[in-house]
């Protein structure tokens, strides 16, 4: 991409939240169940049913406006009107100029802030199948099958500013608005299973210059990475035109994965006019001062407060590590380094096992005994296990989970971390040990010591493989190393 | 047969009759399944009749009056439906092609709660198509006679209903009132019918209009039976959301409270106004006049802004229609006319399903709420309620009950105005203003024109007056001149037309 072209990026994110029931009726809200079994009058519009609104999808909605330090307002459902056969009545009830959450703020873990216009609510649509055409597309099929069970389960659709700058920027911000939305309880965020949606707004610009240029809205964006390479390429499409003197027309496109291209879905002058009107047969939504503050005091703190308390608490191990302290965070894996750093081990290997060695089992990470973990660590930090000794160890701690704490208790809270490592079966070779297993491997192998002796150097990694294998992994490399050396002479 | 007829009313007499065991509900429904034989064949108010379904019904109410259990307030009371009430299994058709052929898999509220109060289900009736209509020519189905005279309309959407009730048919109906679909009906077919508050009956089951004006209400051929079907039907329903969160109503009650001390003031512009036939307008003032000489006080208000109710009506009803329409697309439910894609089929089902009127009005609302045109239609006749609203709640400052016509002229001769939607439109002109402000009315019959077609009197109350309105109408009624028999009249109704006149 030319420097001269700044590109800028607006998303709007539609998640489904995760209530048990859908948005105005008492089905069930569920992913992945037989076609057309959560059903009722209501949410397949059968005429004369009547739409009452889920409590449970306004609290969550207000999470979120919550979490991203949205004004709450008193809000109105409209009608969106449209013909489409996975809409059951043909509208869609949704937020319009009267959202429920206004105007807020999401901080990225690069440091930047992207503004957030509003998040509303709104019912989801059916889904609809195409057979006897290609891969399932309406493209030559014979006929379309629609599923509803996905019609009314609530939705809430977050629309950020246009301030985004970059796909890496994007990729962030959808990654920070997921980790939100998981954290606030109000979705799970799974792009793959659509609970999460990501449709991006492109536009690009000379660089320096205020006003906006034309912009393209893509849609399918299944994945972050999509995402990310979807707008990547929307942006090389719009500068690659401008440069050839041609003009960006306003139109929404389709991001086509397979082809790593986007293609044109319908321009504006398609565009349909939505007729929005006030929904009628719902009031006014008006949550009291008492409501919003109860939801307030409910918010545990969001990623963004987490990871400045973890970057505190590390220092200046915290530098360069900006990876590790949000991997950290998103697997809510920030308590076993507080209380690793707390027992005196040093942050950096307090965030590096647990960014690495613990978020590889994050399930066995949340449910394992601390002091457990924290007594490895303290081993490790002692020298007495070595750093393929406490990774291999720490894997069967967290294999343990909550039993972790027996397993460790068991061998009796009394003794030196040595001792303890010992009856774990985890205590260092000592040196000599290990220059026997080095002397072994050299004796068993005397094709490969001459071809070491001539030269060949990379042979030090078969022999002190043989000998990590013979010491199940207790040997220490560098005293491997030392003793290859040494026979070297 | 003179069980029908009781001091207070047929139904009220009827349940009293057979909760006593004195009159059994099988007997009651053959004789009205008798009275349908007899009359339904000129008069076409019924598009079904449930005769298994209300045999059945009547029978489980005879076995709880043997068990010496109440069956309710309506018990073995036979009661048509609006066909645009959704019945469990039993066909609902809004008098429209479109919905040939499909059974709703639940009940309406109301048709819950009068079930569950003792009344046999009898019948669907006819209506104009989605209850878009003044005159019930609209069904898809054919039009509805008046009993009165076979050559006139019964008035619409409700005709059905209104000509069932009025022909003796059945001695109760439930319609829906979204222009004055009651209250029209009601007065050219010489029967009492009532338009609650908005929200005062729950609207589930109610197949959509236009949603923030359908209320469902009560036929009957007196007050107290009106009364007391709107007491069944009334009070908070969880499933609808624009439900009011109050207790059942309990009008019947206040039945002999009379008018002393109640203000009611004659608004002009529903007597007065361009296009009232003189007739009407002297029915009028003698029901003033009849109040008056029953203690209330009587004075003339205006509300010159009931001018705008019409034309605010006509937008914002065909707005709400076009949305609420939209989903009759042959996706999912009834008629199905294919096409060579979604689009096409959606557009050849609409076309072959839909009548003329439905299609015009869903064609004015589909404009009224378009792009660049919202603000000035739609919006505007928002507006236009709000101020109709204020009007009329500061004339309720000075009066309790508005005394009005129900229609501008008596009934008129079928397809005297099938081809000027216009003057269609205008035969609600006294009806529109209750619904636009979500205020109750009555129409209660009082006399006749030359010919013999009944006049109605409408009276109007503010929100959740429903006890004070059915109180004034109560006196209204007794001091009404008797209407003769309809010229298409069962058994069911006796000798005296009315049986609110008499004695048993
Ligand atoms: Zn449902």
């Amino acid at each position: 991409m030319s420097g001269t072209w700044e590109p800028v990026i607006g998303l709007e994110v539609h998640c489904e939240l995760k209530t048990a029931t859908k948005l105005f009726c008492g089905c069930r809200n569920a992913f992945g169940d037989e076609p057309n079994t959560n059903v009722c009058p209501v949410c397949l519009g059968l005429p004369g049913s009547l739409p009452v609104l889920n409590e449970g999808a306004v609290e969550l909605a207000m999470r979120i406006g919550t979490a991203l330090h949205c004004e709450i307002r008193p809000s109105v459902f409209h009608r969106k009107n449209y013909f489409y056969p996975d809409m059951p009545k043909d509208y869609q009830v949704s937020q319009y100029d009267a959202p429920i959450n206004v105007g807020g703020r999401l901080e990225l873990p690069d440091g930047s802030t992207v503004g957030i216009e509003r998040a509303h609510l709104e019912e989801d649509t059916g889904k609809t199948g195409h057979i006897g055409g290609e891969g399932g597309r309406i493209h030559g099929a014979a006929h379309s099958l629609v599923d509803y069970n996905r019609a009314g389960v609530p939705l809430v659709e977050i629309v950020s500013r246009p301030d985004i700058f970059s796909a890496a920027q994007a990729r962030l911000y959808a990654g920070e608005l997921r980790a939100i939305l998981v954290a606030s309880g109000s979705s799970d965020g799974r792009m793959e299973e659509g609970s999460m949606r990501v449709d991006a707004n492109v536009s690009v610009r000379p660089a320096g210059r205020a006003e906006l240029g034309t912009r393209c809205e893509i849609k399918n964006l299944n994945s972050l990475h999509s995402l990310a390479r979807a707008i990547e390429h929307e942006i090389g499409r719009q500068v690659a035109l401008i440069e050839s003197g041609e003009r960006v027309v306003q139109q929404t496109r389709h991001w086509d994965e397979d082809q790593g291209r986007t293609v044109t879905l319908r321009s504006k002058e398609e565009a349909f006019d939505y007729r929005y009107f006030p929904e009628p047969d719902l009031v006014p939504l008006s949550p009291s001062a008492d409501w919003v503050a109860d939801v307030a005091r409910s918010m545990g703190p969001m990623p963004a407060d987490r990871r400045r308390k973890l970057t505190e608490l590390l220092g200046e191990a915290a530098g360069g590590r900006t990876d590790q302290i949000v991997g950290v965070v998103e697997k809510d894996l920030e308590g076993l380094v507080e209380a690793a750093v707390a027992a005196g081990i040093g942050p950096a290997l307090a965030l590096a096992r647990t960014a690495n060695e613990a978020s590889a089992n994050p399930d066995g990470a949340r449910e394992v005994d601390p002091i457990s973990y924290v007594t490895i660590l303290r081993l490790e930090q002692e020298g007495l296990l070595s750093a393929t000794q406490a990774k291999s160890v720490l894997a069967t701690l967290l294999d343990h989970g909550k039993e972790s704490a027996a397993l460790v208790a068991k061998l009796g809270e009394k003794g030196t971390p040595a001792e303890i490592a010992a009856r774990l079966g985890f205590e260092a070779l000592g040196d000599d040990s290990t220059a026997r297993l080095v002397s072994d491997a050299v004796e068993a192998n005397p094709g490969e010591w001459a071809r070491y002796l001539e030269g060949e150097a990379k042979l030090a990694g078969f022999f002190t493989g043989i000998v990590m294998k013979a010491s199940k992994g207790k040997a220490n490399g560098k005293v491997v190393a030392a003793e290859l050396e040494r026979l070297k002479g | 047969m003179t069980a029908a007829v009781g001091r207070r009313g047929p139904a009220l007499a009827l349940a009293a009759a057979v909760r006593a065991g004195e009159v059994s509900a099988a007997d009651v429904v053959e004789e009205h399944l008798a009275a349908i034989a007899g009359c339904d064949g000129e008069l076409h108010a019924f598009l079904v009749v449930l005769a298994d379904e209300a045999r059945a019904a009547a029978a489980a109410v005879d076995r709880q009056v043997a068990a010496g259990e109440d069956p309710g307030p309506l018990a073995g009371v036979p009661i048509a439906l609006k066909d645009n009430l959704c019945t469990r299994g039993i066909p609902t058709t809004c008098s429209s092609r479109i919905l040939e052929g499909w059974k709703p898999p639940y009940d309406a509220t109301v048709v819950e709660r009068v079930r569950a109060a003792g009344a046999v289900a009898i019948g669907k009736t006819n209506l104009d198509e989605f209850a878009m209509g003044s005159s019930t020519e609209n069904s898809a189905f054919g039009p509805t006679r008046n009993p009165h005279d076979p050559s006139r309309v019964p008035g619409g959407s409700s005709g059905g209903s209104a000509a069932a009730v009025a022909s003796g048919m059945a001695p109760l109906a439930l319609g829906s009132d979204t222009g004055g679909s009651i209250r029209q009906p009601a007065a050219l077919c010489g029967v009492v019918g009532m338009k609650p508050t908005y929200g005062a009956v729950s609207r589930y089951g109610l197949v959509a209009f236009a949603s923030s004006l359908d209320q469902i209400g009560p036929f009957a051929r007196t007050v107290a039976d009106a009364a007391l079907l709107f007491d069944v039907i009334g009070g908070h329903d969880d499933r609808d959301s624009t439900s009011l969160d109050r207790p059942a109503p309990r009008c019947s009650s206040r039945l002999d409270d009379g008018v002393g001390g109640v203000r009611i003031g004659v608004l002009r512009e529903l007597v007065e106004g361009e296009g009232m036939d003189p007739e009407v307008r002297g029915r009028i003032r003698e029901a003033a006049e009849a109040l008056a000489g029953a203690g209330a006080s009587v004075e003339e208000v205006s509300v010159p802004e009931l001018r705008y109710a019409l034309p605010a009506y006509y937008l914002l009803a065909p707005a709400e229609a076009s949305s609420n329409l939209a989903r009759y697309d042959g996706v999912r439910y009834g008629l199905r006319v294919d096409g060579p894609d979604v689009g096409a089929m959606n557009a050849a089902t609409r076309a072959a399903g839909f009548g003329p009127e439905v299609k015009r009005r869903i064609m004015l609302g589909t404009y009224a709420l378009s792009a660049g045109y919202y603000d000035a239609y739609y919006g505007q006749a928002q507006k236009i309620r709000t101020l109709i609203i204020g009007a009329l709640d500061s004339a309720y400052g000075r009066v309790d009950i508005l005394l009005g016509a129900t229609t501008p002229t008596t009934a008129f001769a079928l397809g005297d105005k099938v081809d000027d939607p216009l003057a269609m439109y205008l035969n609600d002109v006294c009806t529109i203003p209750s619904n636009l402000a979500g205020h109750p009315a009555v129409s209660v019959p009082f006399g006749t024109d030359g010919l013999g077609l009944p006049v109605g009197a409408q009276l109007m109350a503010p929100a959740l007056e429903e006890g004070l309105l059915f109180q004034v109408a109560a006196v209204l009624e007794g001091a009404a001149p008797a209407l003769g028999l309809p010229r298409v009249a069962a058994a069911t109704l006796g000798s005296g037309g009315r049986a609110g006149g008499e004695d048993s």
